[in-house]
């Protein structure tokens, strides 16, 4: 079901873990829905320097993470805002469309950590796109797209 | 890759037996004659597939006039819920079944909803189990039907069907149990056992798939499912899969054979596989701890998501199954680990392991050495347990 792209980086992400004294940190998902995605980001002149994450979550949410880190490492942080959803999932060769979710999450994840970052600067939020996917702490409404069978 | 593959997924299919798929063959291709003809081609056929049924009442208990052949469990299902439901529609319009049935029963049940029945869903204790008494409580004048799982596919828990049976009998309600999984892993006696209706799957006891049974007691009131023709006593149409059937027969009859022995093997893998995997902190068992399949491990492993377990247990060969959302289609977890109290978080990190005649002890061994450093690495990963060893560790 899944890319050797999407395999490859769930088997051996990258930036995974976290950055002790982080600049900024975004956390979405949530465990009820059973994924959790926190971004941390160390910015230098506007430009994220290092870049890691932490998720609970299926391989799609991981290598997702992944993605989004690769591709949002060194940019600045207007360019790393830019990057969607599409931007991952192409990255990956594509998901499953049940799984699109995840890259929803990794946008969000940046966006979130971005403005957090804004924030303990003092300056304005950028505005962010109304939360696609599930937001932590919220009663969470994890939608069943059209169901396949089971055993 | 010539990588060893370790097949711990026997409840979601099990490989047919070389015995089995021997007595298949020739109907296919030399004694293919369709049952309901004349000729002698044709009552060779008819005659393989009356020796098949006599195959599944001795299995049962049953009688071979009771044992009636399907294209799978699902069909089985369907046909026991919508076929009593219809044929006592004028006696009633009530229905009791439990939060923890196969979709092969809890769909049927919501779509007879939409048709103006009214179903009672009994709730299960913390290992999975159904009480009689709550079932006793949720009888009335116009229930018509009890259909409660023989064995839960996910947990493994064993229910107690004799009890619930000889319930429902008391205020005169057929009883019908989903025995997909208990075929081959329990004793089945379906007179000694109260039961009316059985349903049951060949490919879970090494048999072929897409084909199945319903057992249904002489003098239950049952309309047809699928209409057509006058195959099986006329009350379930459409030409026989006679070698589908015929290989229902054989494997009914070698699982049947030696339940006590063949348990105890796959049994004493099961209790020391559960053992090892419950070395990993933070981990649980789902499930009764001795009500249960022979080959039944479900383990709740916190602060990981079960399909990126099983994707990186499969990077190693080893084939297993998880009530995690992520596989199933929905992102909702499992309704058997919601209904025995899990939270959502350590219902997405169940692994279900079954055992079964793939398996010999080295493939515990095995899963074991691996299992762990698969937990480790999610682990690492995860914010989960990032948090919970800031706070407690």
């Amino acid at each position: 079901m899944y890319t050797e792209k999407v395999m490859e980086h769930f088997r051996n992400p990258r930036n995974m873990g976290e950055i002790p004294d982080a600049d900024g940190i975004g956390e979405v998902g949530n465990p009820v829905c059973g994924d959790i995605m926190k971004i941390f980001l160390r910015i230098r002149e506007n430009r994220i320097e290092d870049i890691r994450f932490q998720t609970f979550g299926c391989a799609a949410a991981i290598a997702t993470s992944s993605m989004v880190t690769e591709l949002a490492k060194g940019k600045t942080l207007e360019e790393a805002w830019a990057i969607t959803n599409r931007d991952v999932a192409d990255s990956l060769e594509g998901l499953p469309p049940i799984k699109m979710h995840c890259s929803l999450l990794a946008e969000e994840g940046i966006h979130k950590a971005i403005n957090d970052y804004r924030k303990r600067q003092g300056l304005p939020l950028w505005e962010e796109k109304a939360s696609h996917a599930h937001e932590h702490g919220e009663e969470p409404e994890c939608e069943p797209p059209a169901g396949t069978g089971q055993q | 890759m010539g990588q060893r593959i370790v097949y711990m997924d026997h409840a979601a299919t099990t490989f047919t037996k070389p015995e089995v798929l021997a007595e298949m063959l020739p109907y296919f291709t030399v004694r293919f004659g369709n049952p309901s003809s004349v000729y002698s081609l044709a009552r060779e056929s008819k005659q393989a597939v009356e020796e098949a049924r006599g195959r599944v009442a001795k299995a049962l208990w049953a009688t071979p006039e009771e044992c009636y052949f399907t294209a799978g469990g699902s069909e089985s299902d369907n046909w026991a819920l919508k076929g009593v439901a219809f044929a006592n529609r004028k006696k009633g319009n009530h229905i009791i079944t439990s939060k923890i049935e196969h979709h092969a029963v809890l769909h049927p049940c919501q779509w007879l909803e939409k048709q103006g029945f009214e179903i009672t869903y009994l709730p299960v204790d913390r290992d999975g189990l159904v009480s009689p008494a709550d079932l006793e409580a949720a009888i009335r004048k116009d229930t018509i039907l009890v259909s409660v799982i023989y064995a839960n596919n996910e947990i493994g828990t064993i229910e107690p069907v004799a009890e619930l049976g000889a319930i429902a009998h008391e205020h005169h309600v057929p009883f019908h149990t989903d025995a997909v999984q208990a075929v081959g892993n329990v004793p089945i006696d379906v007179r000694g056992q109260n039961i009316d209706l059985l349903s049951l799957s060949a490919h879970k006891f090494y048999g072929p798939k897409g084909v199945g049974a319903l057992y249904i007691r002489r003098g239950t009131r049952i309309d047809p499912l699928i209409h057509g023709g006058g195959q099986e006593q006329k009350r379930r149409a459409g030409t026989e899969n006679l070698a589908g059937i015929v290989g229902l027969g054989k494997a009914i009859e070698m699982a049947t054979a030696d339940i006590e022995g063949h348990n105890r093997r796959i049994q004493a893998m099961r209790d020391r596989l559960i053992k090892g995997i419950l070395a990993i902190p933070h981990s649980r068992l789902n499930g009764h701890p001795g009500k249960r399949l022979p080959g039944n491990v479900n383990i709740s492993i916190e602060f990981i998501e079960g399909e990126s377990m099983l994707l990186s247990l499969d990077g190693y060969g080893v084939c297993g199954s998880t009530g995690s959302a992520c596989t199933s289609g929905s992102l909702e977890p499992s309704h058997v680990l919601l209904a025995i109290g899990l939270t959502h978080e350590i219902a997405h990190g169940s692994l279900r392991l079954t055992l079964g005649d793939a398996n010999r002890e080295e493939d515990v061994d095995y899963v074991l050495q691996v299992l762990p450093g698969v937990v480790d690495r999610l682990r690492a990963m995860s914010p989960l347990y990032a948090d919970y060893k800031r706070t407690c560790g």
